[in-house]
């Protein structure tokens, strides 16, 4: 049985959060997640994002989407482990390149698939009357894209976007088993050494991680989304009944 | 215990395979167990909570809200702290079938809810009028009607749920995610492929039956909708 008090004393102290000579400490280890992690979700996001787009404006290419999609199937682990083994012996830079790039192209590969099927399937969604409409304003193909299709799929690729970045958070976390840095240190240190508030307190500070990247992101979408998208407008300023047109989401992500 | 063939080919996962079967095969039984179980245990909690959600208007906020929540915590904390929470040892699969549990959960409350509320109001309207009471209406006519959506819920849970029970093998719970963890300590001098490889394939012929038992489940459950197909 292992009891909290064990726990929050690991999480108080100080000498925990400072590095140390041969361990890094907390602020270390969360700066080195946040780092794989925002990394990979740029590179998934500069993928997905325009292709996404792409295959949704044009309507071509469609198998790409499915063909991503079935990469979700795979364990995470497995994968984490597979890329490890192949490329990590090919590696001979320094500090933890040999860790670093196979885990990055994991965490690329699980990052893209919610952000290109969300991007897609948010630019398919678009009423085919809005995007006719512009069309008839005398906008170009690639204004539409932008200026219509785009601003109405904010709400589908922000939701992809942040269950992509809780599987990178939480794939992050796995990556340490492999011998990379970050919060899953913590966890496998406190496994390997049986120090369990220290194991716990590791996996207690990925969660809180990962749920104020959460919260960040869900204020960007509200800040993102137009109000004529997501329908959050001040109830005094409209009548009651203009309120029903609230745009149903279609979940298509869940990792 | 595994053997390490001195040949690392990747073809080398069927003799791999035949030199550790009764191994592997306890691991895989052990795996689709810790898949499965959650399913239906977060199936068995969720129908309440998302009926609940549904017939109170005002729970279904923070229902949703919280049971999201929960879905954001990495899973690998998750089977971490559960020993905290539950009073097991580290390594009790317990700890693995709760964390699953509370996902599945996390997952099919907002399913059930909107599956239940993607009922037509006239349909529930002329089950009233044939004289059906409140609950022989949400037996009847509800659920069924509601079990193609939650069906879709379950399979996203089955999938995932294999998934994730791979990741609790690097805290050293058996399942078919020590073959991850095998190959990789056997990779010490040099790639060693048949393991993962191996544990790779076996997770995914472990999803898609899993996925395609609920695809049978939800069509032998929705006999009707068949029948309009067929027209």
């Amino acid at each position: 049985m292992i009891s909290f008090s064990g726990v929050i004393t690991w999480l108080n102290d100080p000498g925990n959060w400072r590095d140390r000579v041969g361990q890094e400490g907390i602020f270390t280890q969360l700066l080195n997640h946040l780092q794989y992690s925002v990394v990979a979700i740029l590179i998934a996001l500069a993928i997905g994002l325009p292709l996404g787009l792409l295959i949704g404006h044009s309507g071509r290419a469609t198998f790409i989407v499915s063909a991503v999609n079935a990469l979700r199937a795979l364990p995470t682990v497995g994968l984490l482990i597979l890329f490890y083994v192949i490329i990590g012996p090919h590696i001979h830079g320094k500090g933890d390149a040999a860790f670093l790039i196979p885990t990055e192209i994991v965490l690329v590969l699980l990052a893209t698939p919610p952000i290109l099927a969300n991007t897609y399937a948010g630019v398919q969604n678009v009423e085919p009357a809005a995007r006719d409409a512009a069309a008839g304003m005398g906008m170009t193909s690639t204004q539409v894209l932008f200026r219509v299709e785009l601003p109405n799929a904010l709400p589908l690729i922000f939701s992809g976007l942040r269950s992509a970045a809780l599987q990178v958070i939480a794939t992050a976390t796995i990556a340490a088993y492999v011998g990379l840095g970050g919060l899953g240190r913590f966890v496998y240190d406190g496994l390997a050494s049986r120090d369990f508030p220290q194991m716990t307190g590791g996996a207690i500070l990925v969660a809180i991680l990962a749920l104020v990247v959460d919260l960040l992101l869900a204020l960007g979408q509200r800040y993102a989304v137009s109000r004529g998208v997501s329908g959050r407008f001040s109830k005094r300023a409209l009548p009651a009944d203009s309120r029903s047109g609230e745009v149903v989401q279609l979940e298509v992500a869940s990792a | 215990m595994i053997l390490a063939d001195d040949n690392s080919s990747p073809l080398k996962l069927f003799s791999y395979f035949s030199n550790n079967h009764s191994q592997v095969l306890s691991w895989l039984w052990s795996h689709a167990w810790l898949s499965v179980v959650p399913v239906v245990i977060g199936l068995i909690v969720s129908l309440p909570l998302g009926w609940l959600a549904r017939r109170y208007r005002w729970v279904y906020p923070p229902m949703v809200s919280l049971t999201g929540l929960l879905y954001t915590i990495p899973s690998i904390a998750l089977f971490v702290v559960m020993p905290s929470l539950l009073g097991t040892r580290i390594l009790d699969p317990i700890n693995v079938v709760v964390a699953l549990s509370v996902y599945t959960v996390a997952l099919l409350v907002r399913v059930v809810a909107d599956g239940l509320g993607s009922v037509p109001e006239e349909v529930n309207q002329a089950a009233t009028a044939m004289g059906l009471t409140r609950f022989q209406r949400l037996l009847k006519v509800e659920l069924p009607i509601a079990v193609p959506v939650i069906a879709a819920g379950l399979r996203v849970a089955a999938v995932s749920n294999v998934s994730m029970v791979a990741v609790a093998a690097t805290i050293g719970v058996p399942e078919l995610g020590q073959l991850f963890t095998n190959g990789f300590q056997l990779s010490v001098s040099g790639p060693y492929y048949p393991p993962i490889l191996l544990g790779l394939i076996l997770c995914v012929i472990l999803a898609l039956v899993l996925d395609f038992a609920i695809v049978l489940l939800n069509r032998s459950l929705t006999p009707w909708r068949r029948v309009v197909a067929a027209r």
